[in-house]
């Protein structure tokens, strides 16, 4: 039997709205493609662990984080799921340096100079560590809400509409990194957006989502 | 007019001991029951809400008296608490108790506005960087809600300097024991004469208040500063 490297079959109801989701993603970037409202973020959400499905069974890399048959359910902190947010959450109160290596210091895992020196060469981000969220431009802070979530070495990585905020010069400076990143670390990805052009320079394997349900996947030329 | 008396000094520095105990004794449980109230749902919530604000709307004299049926030296507690070595009827740490109670409502009242400003979303970013519920209070919860959990203290501080009425009723007004500025302050008014050092123990405590007022603002300011990542 040959896994899959994320698979994801969830049902959750939220008030009125119904999502019902099954897809798989592979050892590339597979993209949540579909116009704002259609779950996209509530099934991240669900593979993180930060929302409890009603029904289903997530899995990555063969090992179950979910299942609702067997009652498995591993709270978010232990899932070890690279999550970047549309909004960067860095810690206001933390220095960069520190927000890099909180998952890092939260997992236990021992430091790791070589992989902080070359992820922070590779979202050139060496000359902002000293400095306070605050005083970061939203690229600047994307950036290194990309390399916190690396450094906690994920064995996956969410990355939920991670340029949204920015404005069109600014995606064009940072998805780059994003294609550089992919190219680099060969970490599985989910990658979440509403735009066509984005996911068609990232992403390997597309699903495409209306209205909660899965209406079609396949690669980019679904788009 | 300003050389104090030696009497004087005592209620001073008494006055400064208790409210001081009774900050920062009352402190982790007022962080503990702020954080229960912000961020937990749980069978007889409103209930446990409704009893610490008690104080703030009852008089004092009956806190007073109720915490001298439950501490006393016959009382509910009292008795068993004396036999394991702590007294609070007639002794400063009395007075540090009533101080406590009166000033809880105020301390949790701050502290609890402060953590649900938190925005939990930075919350459930620390959970997928690896951080349980202990350590993601620890390190994002409470740092952030610093600024509010200070504020409380002071709050509680000035509160707990300024009580009189459950604490001449709880542990009565012996000098050098239970006799803090408030209570000194209330005999002098009541001896012929008094009225001099009576006015200078009033603009003492209003120095004190201020001095404490300004701290804190000081304090919440940087705390500020630093939560907002400038």
């Amino acid at each position: 039997m040959v896994f899959d490297v994320i698979s994801v079959d969830v049902d959750k109801q939220l008030g009125d709205f119904a999502i019902s989701a099954s897809f798989e993603g592979d050892n590339g970037v597979t993209a949540l493609f579909g116009p704002s409202g259609s779950g996209k973020t509530s099934i991240v959400g669900m593979i993180a662990g930060l929302i409890k499905p009603d029904r289903g069974r997530i899995a990555i890399d063969g090992d179950t984080v979910f299942d609702s048959a067997t009652g498995i359910d591993a709270p978010a902190h232990r899932r070890r799921i690279g999550y970047v947010f549309q909004d960067g959450r860095l810690f206001p109160h933390l220095s960069v340096a520190r927000n890099l290596d909180y998952g890092r210091w939260m997992t236990g895992l021992p430091p790791d100079e070589a992989q902080f020196k070359h992820v922070i060469e590779l979202l050139d981000i060496a000359p902002l560590i000293k400095r306070r969220p605050g005083a970061l431009s939203g690229g600047e802070r994307q950036r290194v809400a990309l390399g916190r979530a690396l450094l906690m070495k994920p064995r996956l990585m969410l990355l939920d509409e991670p340029l949204a905020s920015l404005d069109a010069r600014r995606k064009n400076e940072i998805l780059p990194y994003f294609i550089r990143l992919r190219d680099d670390t060969r970490l599985p990805m989910i990658y979440v957006s509403h735009d066509a052009n984005e996911v068609r320079r990232l992403a390997s394997r597309v699903v495409l989502l209306d209205d909660g349900q899965v209406a079609k996947t396949g690669g980019v030329e679904l788009l | 007019m300003f050389a104090l008396s030696p009497e004087e000094w005592t209620a001073i520095a008494l006055s400064l001991r208790v409210a001081a105990v009774a900050t920062l004794v009352s402190l982790p449980l007022g962080i503990a029951v702020a954080w229960l109230l912000a961020r937990k749902n749980f069978p007889g919530k409103s209930l446990l809400n409704a009893f610490i604000y008690l104080p703030l709307v009852l008089p004092p004299v009956v806190t007073g008296y109720l915490l001298l049926i439950a501490f006393g030296r016959r009382g509910l507690f009292g008795e068993w608490l004396e036999s394991v070595g702590i007294v609070f009827s007639f002794r400063w740490t009395g007075a540090a108790l009533a101080c406590a109670v009166m000033s809880f409502p105020l301390m949790v009242g701050a502290i609890r506005l402060s953590i649900e400003a938190v925005d939990r979303k930075l919350e459930d970013a620390a959970s997928t960087l690896g951080a349980n519920r202990v350590w993601t209070l620890i390190t994002v919860t409470l740092p952030l809600a610093l600024p509010g959990i200070i504020a409380g203290a002071v709050l509680a501080f000035a509160r707990a300097l300024g009580e009189f009425g459950a604490t001449i009723t709880f542990v009565s007004n012996i000098p050098g024991e239970t006799q803090t500025i408030s209570a000194a302050i209330y005999t002098l008014t009541q001896v012929p004469g008094g009225d001099a050092q009576a006015l200078r123990l009033v603009v003492i405590a209003v120095a004190i208040s201020l001095l404490a007022l300004i701290v804190s603002e000081w304090f919440g300011r940087r705390a500020g500063a630093r939560v907002h990542g400038v």
